[in-house]
């Protein structure tokens, strides 16, 4: 099973943009979820981002790519309220969040762990 | 501090912290749009006023389970990163006081809080955050001095800081002359504290 990845962001249209660029240029075959905005207007939501976790869960672990400063804080507090046995299997890339998505599912689709689909995107952030 | 954490006790300081931080939404909101996004009055007013509708539950639990349930709705509700930085603060709380504190629990609950929003924040004193107004009000309860006037005063120095940490460094140096909403709303809440227990003890 391939590694799952989430996009976070403050604009539901960027997280759904990054997340439809992922499928065309992806494909199907990584579990992909996003969520972005809170309450209506540009923000994220913690309840949201568990909740995109859940969707997009593989036992291979899930990466979570984020934009601004909140999704990353916020991805970090979800990441510490899941169940004790996925909290580890859940990791939060330092990486431009569209470029970052594109490049972690590419990845995660040739069946690479966790770790590698991390470093990957990372190599992204100099 | 002779002061019983009883269920009246835990809900006097529950509304008052709620009622202080709605109160004040406007003037947080006009300091966050100085420097931020300009949603930190409103995204506080929303946590809280969830807290208030949650208020009969949180009070009806002992103190550590009640400000864990403060926290965790705070994380819920607030959005944006003040949920996770502000839930923090009081889930620590929680973890680390005792049903009836003394003073010297107090110090070192505060003490585990302030370095929980640290590491939640990736950051530390000096950077024009919360914890310009959390580090000094810590140290103020170690020495026993005045914990509102410490929270103030340490508020109102961030107005110099120039922002390391949060969306107000993406200002640079064009965060200079401005309060940190964050700042503010913790001296909020410490002076709501400290005004139920003065009357409460």
């Amino acid at each position: 099973m391939n590694v799952g990845i989430v996009i976070v962001s403050h604009s539901p249209d960027v997280a759904k943009g990054a997340a439809d660029m992922v499928r065309q240029m992806v494909g199907e075959e990584v579990p992909l979820a996003w969520c972005g905005g809170n309450e209506g207007g540009l923000g994220t939501s913690v309840a949201d981002i568990i909740a995109a976790i859940d969707r997009a869960w593989s036992e291979a672990g899930v990466a979570i790519l984020v934009d601004l400063g909140g999704a990353e804080t916020n991805s970090e507090m979800a990441i510490e309220l899941l169940p004790p046995e996925r909290q580890g299997r859940v990791a939060v890339c330092n990486a431009p969040v569209v470029e970052g998505a594109v490049v972690a599912a590419t990845e995660a689709s040739g069946g690479s762990s966790l770790a590698q689909v991390k470093a990957t995107a990372e190599e992204l952030s100099p | 501090m002779s002061v019983a954490f009883d269920e009246p006790m835990r809900r006097k300081l529950v509304q008052a912290v709620a009622d202080a931080v709605i109160a004040h939404a406007e003037e947080l909101t006009a300091l966050d749009q100085a420097v931020g996004d300009g949603d930190h009055g409103l995204n506080m007013k929303r946590g809280f006023a969830a807290v208030l509708a949650d208020l009969d539950t949180i009070a009806a639990q002992p103190l550590p389970k009640a400000l864990h349930a403060l926290g965790m709705t705070l994380v819920m509700k607030v959005g944006g990163a003040s949920g996770p930085l502000f839930g923090t603060l009081f889930m620590q709380l929680g973890k680390s006081l005792p049903e009836q504190p003394a003073r010297a629990d107090a110090v070192t609950a505060f003490a585990a809080a302030v370095d929980a929003v640290k590491a939640r924040g990736k950051s530390d004193v000096g950077s024009k955050t919360m914890l310009d107004v959390l580090a000094p009000v810590l140290a103020a309860l170690r020495q026993g001095t005045d914990l509102p006037a410490a929270a103030d005063a340490a508020a109102q120095a961030t107005i110099p800081m120039k922002a390391l940490r949060g969306r107000a460094s993406f200002l640079g140096e064009r965060s200079v002359g401005h309060l940190d909403p964050g700042a503010r709303s913790v001296a909020l809440i410490v002076r709501a504290v400290c005004g139920v227990l003065e009357t409460g003890a």
